[in-house]
């Protein structure tokens, strides 16, 4: 899976859990909460998003990585690695 | 026969528009489905049948704006098919023996014409029909093939909501958003006029809960994990136990002291405004029961989903605005409740622990009451059973 995929994948899960975001205006490299409204229960509900979707568990020591959309798909290009090969 | 009428969806509430049905005459319909959404000053909320039977008559069409208690569609009760939904049972066979808590959303069967009917949810259908989507071109994943929400998000594409559907969506929230300004404009003002409120406020030191959380969060899976706002609820229902004269409302020149902590959770939109769903039952749920349902409340929320009976019966509110990083919240009581307690941003302190200072994290809890039903004596005892309840969170 490379990088576009990953952004493409993680871009709708968030807009699934805040269907009220305009992904046009969504700055990638700034943390979501500092743009928005965008509370812990969302912010859990969007790394659980990404788990399921990706298959994998996100420490709660990791929330930081993934506190942007840029982050966040750094964060999952650097552990899905292993797996992506293996598709 | 019943008549479905447009419920009462809180106080003030004086008239609703009919935004969609998601059934049609000969549907069979289950007590508890949704069946309409409506529109109110509360935004877009979907109403439930108390019922089960079989959707006879449409009488309000969409778009039609009618009174509280008006007969919107007349039911056949029993929940037997009848004249020309016959042809549709071998369709519909599945359902029947799926017990209807699976999936009742899933009721509503759009038959294509001359075909197999393709299964999906209300609320499927409606996103498909948001993004211009054919839920026949969609492979369900849901309980017997049934199209769900996300099969059609998928099959969208995470580029559909931009463009002309987000266009309509903003209009129509834009709407929404200011007739759900009007409604808490009647509140907060009647609030104000009405209840004499008195203010308390305390700083709690939450770092055991904080600890304790997040060894908790180690070791669980992502779904399953908490977050703090869990353990202020259950302080605040553990407390009214202690102190049970916050919990109920004022009616009739009369304090009704209630038994049951049904929490009001004050969610703020994106869009503007706040809706106030209800977490029933809160001292009788553990952690994560509560969670499970405020996370679905919060999601449901933000999606324009909560369903009418989710924002009634609250006997007291909390409000946590920390989030934007204020300290303390001043809340203004949701009428005709008691109470209503505000948690501020958890911030680090410097505090004297065994003497010693030391780095803490501290939430301000802050406490509006109703002076008529309580007084600030008792109002600092329920602070002082939340701080209490909160320095041993295991028990929570």
């Amino acid at each position: 899976m490379n990088r576009e995929e990953i952004r493409a994948l993680a871009l709708k899960k968030l807009l699934q859990v805040a269907p009220d975001i305009n992904p046009g205006e969504l700055d990638p490299k700034t943390p979501i909460r500092d743009q928005y409204d965008f509370d812990s229960m969302d912010f859990l509900n969007f790394t659980i998003a990404l788990g399921r979707e990706f298959q994998m568990d996100i420490p709660e020591k990791d929330y930081v990585a993934i506190q942007s959309l840029d982050g966040a798909v750094e964060y999952l290009a650097q552990h899905i690695e292993g797996s992506a090969e293996e598709n | 026969m019943s008549e479905f009428r447009l419920p009462s969806l809180g106080a003030d509430m004086k008239d609703a528009t009919l935004r969609e049905w998601f059934v049609e005459p000969g549907d069979t319909v289950t007590k508890g489905d949704s069946i309409a959404a409506v529109e109110t000053d509360k935004g877009i909320i979907d109403i439930e049948v108390f019922e089960s039977g079989t959707v006879k008559e449409i009488l309000v069409q969409p778009d039609e704006k009618v009174p509280v208690g008006t007969v919107l569609a007349t039911i056949r009760s029993g929940g037997k098919t009848q004249g020309h939904a016959e042809p549709r049972k071998a369709g519909v066979s599945e359902d029947k023996q799926a017990p209807p808590e699976d999936m009742p959303r899933a009721l509503n069967i759009q038959p294509p014409p001359g075909g197999e009917r393709k299964r999906i949810s209300p609320a499927a259908r409606k996103r498909a029909r948001e993004l211009s989507v054919d839920p026949e071109n969609i492979v369900g994943t849901g309980p017997g093939g049934a199209v769900t929400l996300e099969d059609v998000a998928s099959s969208a594409g995470p580029a559909a909501p931009t463009g002309t559907v987000a266009g309509t969506a903003e209009k129509q929230a834009e709407a929404a958003a200011s007739s759900m300004r009007r409604a808490i404009a009647a509140a907060v003002v009647r609030s104000n006029r009405e209840i004499p409120h008195y203010y308390l406020s305390t700083s709690i030191d939450l770092t055991p809960a904080l600890t304790w959380l997040e060894q908790q969060n180690a070791e669980r899976p992502l779904p399953l994990r908490l977050v703090y706002a869990i353990l202020l609820l259950k302080a605040v229902a553990g407390a009214l136990q202690k102190v049970p004269e916050m919990n109920g409302f004022f009616m009739d020149d009369a304090a009704q002291v209630k038994d049951d902590v049904h929490v009001g959770v004050a969610i703020s939109l994106r869009s503007g405004g706040l809706l106030v769903p209800t977490l029933r039952d809160v001292h009788r749920k553990n952690p994560d029961e509560l969670m499970a349902e405020f996370s679905d409340l919060v999601n449901r929320a933000r999606s324009g989903h909560l369903r009418g009976s989710e924002l009634q019966d609250a006997t007291i509110t909390v409000t946590s605005l920390g989030e934007q990083g204020v300290d303390t919240v001043f809340p203004i009581i949701y009428p005709p409740q008691l109470a209503i307690v505000g948690f501020g941003s958890i911030v680090e302190r410097v505090r004297p622990v065994n003497r010693a200072p030391q780095v803490r994290r501290v939430i301000n809890a802050s406490l509006a009451a109703d002076h008529r039903a309580s007084d600030g004596h008792r109002g600092a005892l329920f602070l002082a059973e939340i701080d209490r309840l909160l320095q041993e969170p295991e028990r929570l």
